[in-house]
């Protein structure tokens, strides 16, 4: 019988089969082919090396980055905050004692580890990659298999360059059809966990496939598999393709040459055998999308923009019952109200699922020619400093900044709220990050996940919208204002 | 690591699904370069509600947390399982953990034991009804007991003979070390690398 994508990359990277057969049997011991690093899950991590007296085993397979803590603005100071400023200058300590390369804060490369790892061409198709953060899931997207850890397993990879796995169970998300306009990556990503549930993925890896999935760039494809793991996924996929090699071609660490042919040759085998079998099918109907927004505190408690806000007796269970009330009560909202008139204090654009360069295109374009809703205020935090760099050659700091909008430097930012970039008790956010949780984006914010042109159409109206609410801007909106 | 074989105290129903690790422990606390002394950072934003369970006695000095499903969703930070140890808990029950919060418990000595929900919905009833009830914990037959309530529950193997004997993973990994040179050696040369550094 064939393989499925996951499980060929996985046999590539067994060192030592785990003794043992059936639900006895031990670990598969599989090497890791790149290593992400950054400042807040690593510190104890090198701590442990160092009492052990081990050393890093491969440093040229590490790569470090600082963006969960650091600043937006003024990054030319010392950053304020006293426990982020150590933190961040404990990963410089560690990085120099250990021999890692690292980005700081202020390098061109520096940004969302996540951002920066394809950006440079480090993520590469059939690669293992780990990172200690949960959205490494987004590397998925060029078929490696990426997964988030924890410290201990930072640890373990910093030694040894492996990690111990049981293989995990296959799902296939079919997604078909045309996505219709204003619908995007990240309207698939929301129904899809809305559809299996925050726990449906525990287990598996998830790999996406299907027309629609074939059709979206690499960017978006990353947006899909970074919120594989707030479906309770290990890891989500898509076999590479020809899209793939022509994001990849030309970055600083792709092959090039004859490593490139043979690099693409292998490539081309990274696919899901025909005759191949996942132990979970689940399907989805690309042209029945709308954009989608959540209501609640978790990812799956989402809806389509169309649709209100659901009562928790809509619900069968007693358990997702009582989590509705709560989340209601937290995010403070009525059952039944219209979600289009859900009025939003602040619209957040960036995080490691949708602060790339398309993404800032996207909501540009959505906004330019219009007015921001006076009330509310707006964050665009770029992935990168390159994906910085790249929009403000485009213009896109102007379109922004025209607009009433913050353009800061790059960062996780709002996403989590590590750094000063916090909601205030009560203030509603429409963020295109990954995460809803309670207090996730400060202490008693309330998030509504969405899309970048969810976003900007939001900023324009100030309550939640799709780009098809808009009136018809002024000007052409097709314009682009070149670089000057 | 520390051997776990069997454990009692205090049960803690915490009737709540999906217990985020935001929750369990937010993202401000994730900035300390230590691998201790986060006990107050556990539940901190629930623990200003008077209400909240871990606000009571006896449950204050609870040792087995009972959770709802879907425990430990969310951010692989392991401070989630640090908190929890720090606190005081030496195991977590819950129907359903994220696969990463479980793999972190089963690193540093919190024993994650699955248990099926309708024997959870039991056990919550007989902490609430009789609070300060003893559970215990046993790993070697796989097994709770609360009040008069045996449940049964489920960890891989793999985890739990590692609990058993408390050994530490790299240690057992750098035994094969040389089966990791032997896979490097058959590494393709279009693998990339980090070092030296290419910037475009």
């Amino acid at each position: 019988m064939g393989k499925t994508l996951a499980e060929k990359v996985w046999d590539a990277h067994v060192v030592r089969k785990g003794d043992g057969d059936g639900a006895n049997a031990q670990p598969d011991l599989l090497y890791i082919d790149l290593h992400l690093v950054h400042e807040v899950t690593s510190p104890q991590a090198f701590e442990g090396l160092r009492l052990a007296g081990r050393k890093l085993r491969r440093p040229d397979l590490t790569i470090a980055t600082e963006d969960h803590n650091t600043p937006t603005l003024d990054i030319d100071k010392p950053i304020a905050d006293l426990t982020s400023r150590t933190q961040i200058q404990t990963l410089r300590n560690n990085c120099a004692e250990f021999g890692v390369r690292l980005h700081s804060l202020g390098d061109a490369e520096q940004g969302i580890v996540h951002v920066v790892g394809p950006q440079l061409g480090l993520t590469q198709p059939g690669m293992t990659v780990v990172c200690g953060d949960s959205h490494t899931s987004t590397h998925g997207a060029f078929g490696a298999l990426a997964m988030g850890i924890g410290t201990s397993e930072v640890e373990h990879v910093m030694a040894t360059q492996t990690l111990s796995l049981k293989p995990f169970k296959t799902m296939a998300i079919n997604v078909e059809g045309t996505l219709r306009p204003g619908v995007t990556a990240k309207d698939i990503i929301l129904a899809v966990i809305a559809k299996i549930g925050t726990g449906g993925g525990q287990g598996y890896v998830l790999e996406y496939r299907g027309s629609a999935i074939r059709a979206l760039s690499m960017e978006a494809r990353m947006t899909i598999c970074n919120m594989s793991i707030e479906a309770g996924a290990r890891a989500g996929m898509v076999a590479p393709d020809q899209a793939t090699y022509d994001y990849m071609f030309g970055r600083p660490h792709a092959p090039e040459g004859a490593e490139w042919d043979a690099a693409v040759e292998y490539w081309n085998t990274l696919k899901t055998d025909d005759d191949a079998s996942f132990d979970v099918q689940v399907d989805l109907d690309a042209d029945a999308l709308e954009p989608f927004v959540t209501w609640g505190t978790n990812p799956g408690q989402g809806v389509s923009l169309s649709q209100t806000v659901p009562s928790p007796e809509d619900f069968g269970d007693e358990n997702a019952k009582a989590a509705a009330e709560r989340a209601l009560q937290y995010m403070g909202l009525e059952a039944g109200t219209p979600m289009k008139d859900i009025r939003v204090d602040t619209v957040f654009l960036g995080s490691c699922t949708n602060s790339r360069i398309e993404d800032l295109r996207a909501a540009a374009d959505i906004i330019r020619g219009r007015e921001k809703d006076p009330q509310v205020r707006m964050l665009v935090v770029p992935g990168s400093a390159r994906v910085r760099l790249e929009a403000e050659a485009e213009g896109l700091d102007r379109v922004f900044k025209d607009f009433g909008a913050e353009w800061r430097f790059a960062g996780c930012s709002m996403c989590l709220g590590m750094n000063p970039d916090q909601l205030e008790p009560g203030e509603r956010c429409a963020s295109t990050s990954n995460r809803n949780f309670e207090g996730r984006q400060g202490k008693g914010g309330r998030t509504h996940l969405v899309s970048p042109v969810v976003a900007a159409a939001t900023a324009v109206r100030g309550t939640l919208s799709s780009p098809s609410d808009l009136d018809p801007a002024p000007e052409p909106a097709a314009i682009r204002i070149d670089a000057a | 690591m520390e051997k776990f074989t069997k454990h009692t105290g205090t049960g803690v129903p915490l009737r709540q699904s999906n217990v985020d690790t935001d929750q369990i422990i937010p993202a401000v606390y994730l900035k300390r370069i230590t691998r201790t002394g986060f006990e107050d950072a556990l539940f901190s934003a629930w623990r200003k509600d008077p209400s909240f369970i871990l606000n009571q006695e006896p449950y204050n000095a609870g040792s087995v947390l009972v959770a709802g499903p879907d425990f430990g969703t969310g951010s692989s930070r392991e401070h989630a399982v640090w908190a929890l140890k720090d606190y005081g808990f030496k195991a977590v029950l819950s129907s359903r953990f994220a696969d990463i919060f479980r793999g972190n418990s089963g690193k540093q000595g919190l024993l994650a034991a699955q248990v099926a929900q309708d024997d959870i919905e039991l056990i919550w009833k007989e902490l609430e009804n009789a609070p300060g009830t003893q559970v215990t914990v046993d790993l070697e037959s796989k097994t709770v007991v609360c009040g008069n309530i045996v449940a049964p529950f489920e960890i891989d193997d793999y985890t739990r003979w590692r609990l058993l004997e408390g050994l530490d993973d790299i240690g057992l990994t750098l035994q094969h070390e040389a089966d990791i040179t032997a896979y490097e050696a058959t590494r393709p040369a279009f693998k990339p690398k980090t070092l030296p550094a290419k910037i475009s």
